[in-house]
């Protein structure tokens, strides 16, 4: 393994390409592009204010920075450094902004949610969608880029709508049978849109792509509900992490329980390996789900960290056999992991200047050879998953990896 | 005569001096005859004569007699004297009255003794009772005061209990309190959430209005040149047909995925119904052969002639890939069946397992260990045979193989060889040939050199002969050499010129080729120049 040399960041605003040729990372109000490989500065633009937010538009020719504090979002070209946009949204400021899944097109959702604005670089048009909800998840793009549902609300009841990408269409507007919803996904093939409830009711809903209500799921009543999903990359499975300390996992074909998996502070079961690096402390945080990428030969692992009451562990579960497979127990409180694109890798940070990698083969953790403090905050791996990026408060790195063999 | 103590006569002489005190201490009577004759003097020791003649002396024998008398009479005894008056006494009647108070006095002592014995008995049977009685009375105190700790117990249980119930009742009222708390504030503050909401609603609606109103010229988006689509096409205008088509493609991809979907649970049934097929043909072969049994077949008759059915119907090829539900629920129903029946089997087999283990003998079923292992060890010799049968026959087909394969390869050798003598011969005469040719070559070469000469000395008078020979000289000179020579050169060109193409060609037949190609040429050199054209290009590519 390789370690670059610390560059300045701020924001934890460090973003591969799609294509993953390059690297965006922001310091103050200047966002710089580096190439990935040499990671010599390519390009250096200068927005207005400070940057709060990046990304790449999905055929990396686009990156929009968006500062909240102004209420504008610049748009930057790989292709044309001198070609600029500027989208100011004026006295009904800005929350959030991304792109639409074709590249051309950047919503911007004002504050207080009273509208989500569809900007198109193409043409003079401007879409409107009323009544966003404000809610963590509130768009969902399909995998395919096709789609998008946009999650609303009128006289206190949701909605749902479905747009067409291409031109923009509502396609579909049903109403969501939501106390409040707190987010909606799309599975990976597209066709079915998962809407769960506010954390005050377990209820997670399962509708088609044209509106119908497939299936509903409740796991229990009254006490703490859904934290978060996370899809199957083949749809066959969802997971849904709950505020009891359990995960479940629902089939496609009957949208039935399959099996429940727990995660107590002790492991009864000899099987499963436990990588300990040193005593673990409890503290109250979210939880989050994640499913690695499915090979044609490797048996599906999907991850969870239960923060809610053991903030430093991880729980690699094994779908194949439905059980426990490894337990990752940290020194401190896990910042982040993600699972290599490619292969079932896993790479955790926990806030000192250590990377932790795992993958069915054995665990290590390397220290990355840094003077001073490098608190490493986040990571985020390469589309190819030869290196990833770590990110800290102030400064980012990159980090090589030795291409394996692939099995 | 009240105050007379019974005088107990004294058996033994050594017993007076007690009976004489117990006499002495008797009370003193009211003045009369008996008391004073009783009153005696006290002698320390004094035979029995001596007390007898106590109460008898020589004073008073009237008395006596008379107060003896008296008492016989009383008692019942006849009168000792001879008459109802007088003093003679009877001695017969005295006598008897003695024998008569001796029987009496043994009947007495004999009662006493009983009494007594009784009195004993009687004595220890109290005691007895009486220590049985004590016994009794204290186990039932120990068991009234333990009855009493029991009954305390039970009510401090009772009590416990009790409130233990009223706690339980109390939770759950605490419970449902709760819980109708927790219902009352959830809809509370549903209903609070929904106000504010609708508030808050209001303020964005007004907030919105005044932003959209506002015309804010900021609000707008300053760009350098529009962009180009991401895939190129020009942007189009919505209509309904883009509408009409938008919901096609979004029931077209809603279709294919059910498609895949169901494509997929296709093939996992198919999968799992050939397995069950299998299944049931195991379980089938791994059943004890029913027919052996006449007494089960009554029983497993309609079993028997359902399986051979089954059979029928299910192992049809086509019967199992149809997907109705009669044949889905025949299939698992005979399943089902044939694996109770090898449960059943099975579990014979184990009773009789541990029949044998424990040393029954039942014949019949039971295959002793021995057999057991006989009839294995033949299977394996069977297996040893029969796989070095499997060798053989495998060696002797390779061997087979081999012996076609020379055969084969001989064939072709032979052949090979064959056509490498052809070749060798046609070199030579090639090489001759091309010898022969490159001599005539030279003495066309001269002629031609020669003839030109002649030509251009006289070339005013024959133009026309100049032209047919100056354009395609070479075409009529060869023309002229293969009117010379038609065979050989035949012979040698095209035969060359076949050698360029496939080896393999058999010699027999590119003789016969060059000889229909020779009549062929011999035939159509009259025709004209176009087939003499075809020799010249051969020629030349011969040359080049």
């Amino acid at each position: 393994m390789n370690f670059s040399e610390l560059f300045k960041l701020s924001g934890l605003l460090g973003r591969f390409s799609p294509d993953g040729r390059c690297l965006a990372s922001c310091v103050q109000y200047r966002l710089v592009v580096r190439d990935v490989n040499t990671l010599q500065i390519l390009q250096l633009y200068t927005c207005l204010d400070q940057i709060q937010y990046i990304e790449w538009s999905s055929d990396s020719l686009f990156i929009l920075c968006a500062m909240y504090k102004r209420g504008i979002v610049q748009v930057w070209s790989l292709e044309q450094p001198d070609w600029h946009c500027k989208i100011d949204e004026g006295s009904a400021g800005l929350v959030a902004s991304c792109w639409s899944p074709d590249g051309r097109h950047i919503l911007n959702t004002t504050e207080f949610h009273l509208r989500i604005t569809v900007w198109s670089l193409c043409t003079k048009s401007v879409s409107y969608i009323k009544y966003p909800k404000a809610c963590q998840q509130g768009i969902a793009f399909t995998k395919d880029g096709r789609y998008m549902a946009v999650a609303e609300r009128r006289d206190c009841k949701d909605f749902i709508s479905i747009f067409v990408c291409s031109d923009w269409q509502l396609l579909r507007h049903f109403d969501s049978e939501t106390q409040d919803l707190f987010g909606i996904e799309w599975a990976p093939n597209g066709c079915v849109l998962a809407v769960w409830d506010t954390c005050l009711e377990y209820k997670i809903l399962l509708y088609s792509l044209d509106g119908r209500l497939l299936s509903t799921y409740r796991a229990y009543e009254w006490s703490l509900g859904i934290k978060s999903i996370a899809w199957s990359p083949s749809s066959q499975f969802l997971a849904i992490g709950s505020y009891d300390e359990k995960v479940r996992i629902l089939n496609h074909v009957t949208w039935k329980k399959i099996t429940e998996f727990e995660h107590p502070a002790t492991i009864t079961n000899t099987k499963t390996i436990v990588y300990k690096e040193v005593e673990k402390s409890p503290s109250v945080e979210t939880e989050r789900l994640s499913f690695p990428p499915t090979r044609a030969l490797a048996s599906s692992l999907f991850s969870t960290q239960s923060k809610y009451n053991i903030p430093n562990a991880v729980w690699i579960w094994d779908i194949q056999k439905l059980k426990l497979f490894v337990v990752l127990e940290q020194l401190c409180a896990i910042q982040s992991f993600q699972w290599d694109p490619r292969q079932p890798r896993l790479a955790v940070c926990t806030g000192n200047s250590k990377v932790y990698l795992w993958s069915p083969a054995g665990c290590v953790s390397v220290q990355v050879p840094m003077e001073g403090d490098f608190q490493i905050v986040s990571l985020s791996w390469h589309s190819s998953g030869d290196s990833m990026v770590l990110l800290s408060k102030d400064n980012f790195c990159v980090c090589y990896l030795e291409r394996e063999e692939v099995k | 005569m009240g105050d007379w103590k019974t005088i107990t006569v004294p058996v033994l002489p050594s017993d007076s001096k007690n009976t004489f005190q117990y006499t002495s201490e008797k009370k003193i009577s009211p003045p009369s005859m008996n008391s004073q004759v009783l009153r005696l003097p006290l002698p320390s020791s004094k035979s029995m004569h001596s007390f007898f003649s106590a109460f008898c002396t020589e004073e008073n024998i009237e008395q006596s007699i008379s107060y003896l008398n008296r008492e016989l009479t009383t008692l019942g005894f006849p009168s000792i004297y001879a008459e109802s008056k007088g003093k003679e006494l009877n001695l017969v009647s005295i006598i008897n009255c003695m024998n008569e108070l001796l029987v009496l006095q043994h009947k007495n002592l004999r009662a006493q003794e009983e009494v007594e014995m009784q009195h004993l008995k009687l004595g220890s049977d109290m005691d007895h009772l009486q220590n049985c009685y004590a016994k009794l009375k204290e186990q039932l105190e120990l068991s009234k005061r333990e009855i009493v700790g029991l009954q305390e117990r039970d009510r401090q249980l009772q009590s416990k209990n009790r409130n233990l119930h009223q706690l339980l009742k109390n939770e759950k009222d605490e419970v449902q309190k709760l819980q109708n708390i927790i219902s009352s504030r959830a809809t509370q503050y549903n209903h609070d959430m929904k106000r504010k909401e609708r508030e808050y609603n209001k303020l964005k609606e007004r907030l919105h209005q005044l932003v959209m109103n506002k015309k804010d010229k900021k609000i707008a988006m300053e760009v350098l040149n529009y962009v180009g689509r991401a895939d190129g096409k020009r942007g189009a205008w919505r209509t309904d047909k883009t509408e009409a088509r938008n919901e096609e493609e979004m029931y077209k991809v809603l279709l294919s995925d059910y498609e895949q979907r169901q494509k997929q649970l296709l093939v996992e049934n198919a999968e799992l119904k050939k397995v069950l097929q299998q299944m049931k043909k195991d379980i089938i072969s791994l059943l004890p052969p029913q027919k052996q049994k006449p007494k089960e077949r009554s029983e497993d008759g309609p079993v028997l002639s359902d399986l051979e059915e089954d059979i029928g119907e299910l192992n049809k090829e086509n019967m199992w890939e149809l997907s109705c539900e009669t044949v889905r629920e025949q299939l698992t129903n005979s399943i089902r069946k044939q694996w109770r029946m090898l449960k059943n089997h099975v579990e014979k087999l184990d009773n009789q397992v541990s029949r044998v283990h424990s040393g029954a003998l039942n014949e019949k079923d039971v295959i002793s260990r021995e057999d057991h292992e006989l009839e294995t060890e033949k299977l394996e010799l069977e297996i040893q045979q029969c796989k070095e049968m499997i060798k053989t026959q495998q060696q002797l087909l390779q061997d087979c193989y081999l012996l076609e394969e020379r055969e084969r390869l001989q064939e072709e050798w032979r052949l090979f060889r064959e056509q490498k003598k052809n070749f060798e011969k046609e070199r030579r005469s090639f090489t001759e040939a091309a010898i022969r040719l490159g001599l005539e070559r030279k003495a066309f070469e001269e002629d031609r050199g020669a003839w030109l000469k002649q030509q251009f000395l006289s070339m005013s008078t024959d133009y026309k002969h100049s032209e047919n020979v100056t354009t395609p000289s070479a075409f009529l000179g060869s023309s002229d050499q293969d009117n010379r020579l038609p065979k050989s050169t035949s012979q040698q060109r095209k035969p060359h010129c076949m050698l360029s193409g496939p080896v393999s060609a058999e010699p027999c037949q590119t003789s016969q080729y060059i000889t229909h190609n020779s009549s062929s040429a011999a035939s159509k050199k009259p025709t004209g120049d176009s087939k003499s054209n075809q020799w010249v290009e051969s020629d030349k590519e011969e040359t080049e």
